[in-house]
């Protein structure tokens, strides 16, 4: 199954349903651990750097993401519900280096479901206000990844060059 | 005090407006017919539209024509397309990771 992501703008939720062809225990475990959620979250190439994680209510996480120029845009996730393997929820906001946190926030709900082998995680997002999803997501995030992107072609176009003028 | 595009959409009335005004340019008391509510309450609906920057003015002769800003509208659909990019590059790396994580456990 492909990736469904479906917006209500109404309800201010965006809802991404994801199918994995691998067991709960396991896909569970990656959103769970930050020794693994910092192989994944992040889109490359950014970097998820988690410097604390207390996965139990009423524990965080409190991450980084990291752009490839080394600048940080920290974020803190406030557990407030776990039901082992099968949902968990948190409270997500931006937040600066020494974890003040930045308001308004958003409220995910994670819901893990296993048929046949395959595991479908469902996570719901609230979000209290469009311009924190304008900033989610612009952020200064996509527009570095897109410049580093840029920089990379033009580097590998540079070594392509020198090495046929060898 | 800037408002939220959410907060604009958030009303059914106010929805009914966009509606509306995605067709024409129309005044205050034009939309008003459409409604079972008052002229005055029109207004304050269109005045928070106007604050999200969802609705320009203009005034023609003695009446305010109100039309709807479709390039603000759509820049809520590219935000949530470049979300959506991020949500697949996201899970295409935990698809790779999960797949990495099996194998090593097999191998064991």
């Amino acid at each position: 199954m492909d990736m469904e992501f479906v917006v209500d703008k109404e309800a201010r939720t965006v809802t991404i349903t994801k199918e994995f062809a691998f067991e709960r225990s396991l896909v569970w475990d990656a959103y769970t651990k930050p020794e693994l959620l910092d192989q994944w979250w992040a889109p490359k190439p950014m970097i998820s750097r988690t410097k604390a994680m207390d996965f139990e209510v009423g524990g965080r996480r409190f991450y980084a993401m990291v752009s490839p120029d080394g600048t940080e845009g920290w974020a803190v996730q406030k557990y407030t519900s776990i039901t082992p393997k099968t949902n968990f929820k948190f409270f997500n906001a931006f937040a600066d280096k020494d974890e003040n946190l930045q308001l308004p926030g958003s409220d995910w709900d994670l819901n893990f479901s296993e048929q046949d082998g395959k595991t479908r995680v469902s996570i719901s997002i609230y979000n209290e206000s469009l311009e924190r999803l304008e900033r989610m997501i612009g952020g200064g995030m996509l527009e570095g990844t897109e410049m580093q992107l840029q920089n990379l072609e033009e580097l590998l176009e540079k070594l392509r060059k020198g090495k046929e003028s060898k | 005090m800037r408002r939220d595009i959410f907060q604009a959409i958030a009303d059914p009335t106010r929805r009914a407006i966009i509606a509306l005004i995605a067709l024409q340019a129309m005044t205050p008391n034009a939309l008003a017919e459409h409604f079972d509510t008052s002229r005055q309450a029109i207004s304050k609906h269109l005045r928070i539209l106007t604050e999200c920057e969802l609705v320009t003015q203009e005034q023609k002769g003695r009446e305010i024509y109100y039309s709807l800003e479709i390039e603000k509208m759509k820049e809520i659909d590219e935000w949530l397309e470049q979300y959506r990019k991020i949500w697949e590059t996201r899970y295409n790396q935990l698809d790779d990771l999960l797949a990495t994580i099996k194998k090593q456990k097999e191998e064991k």
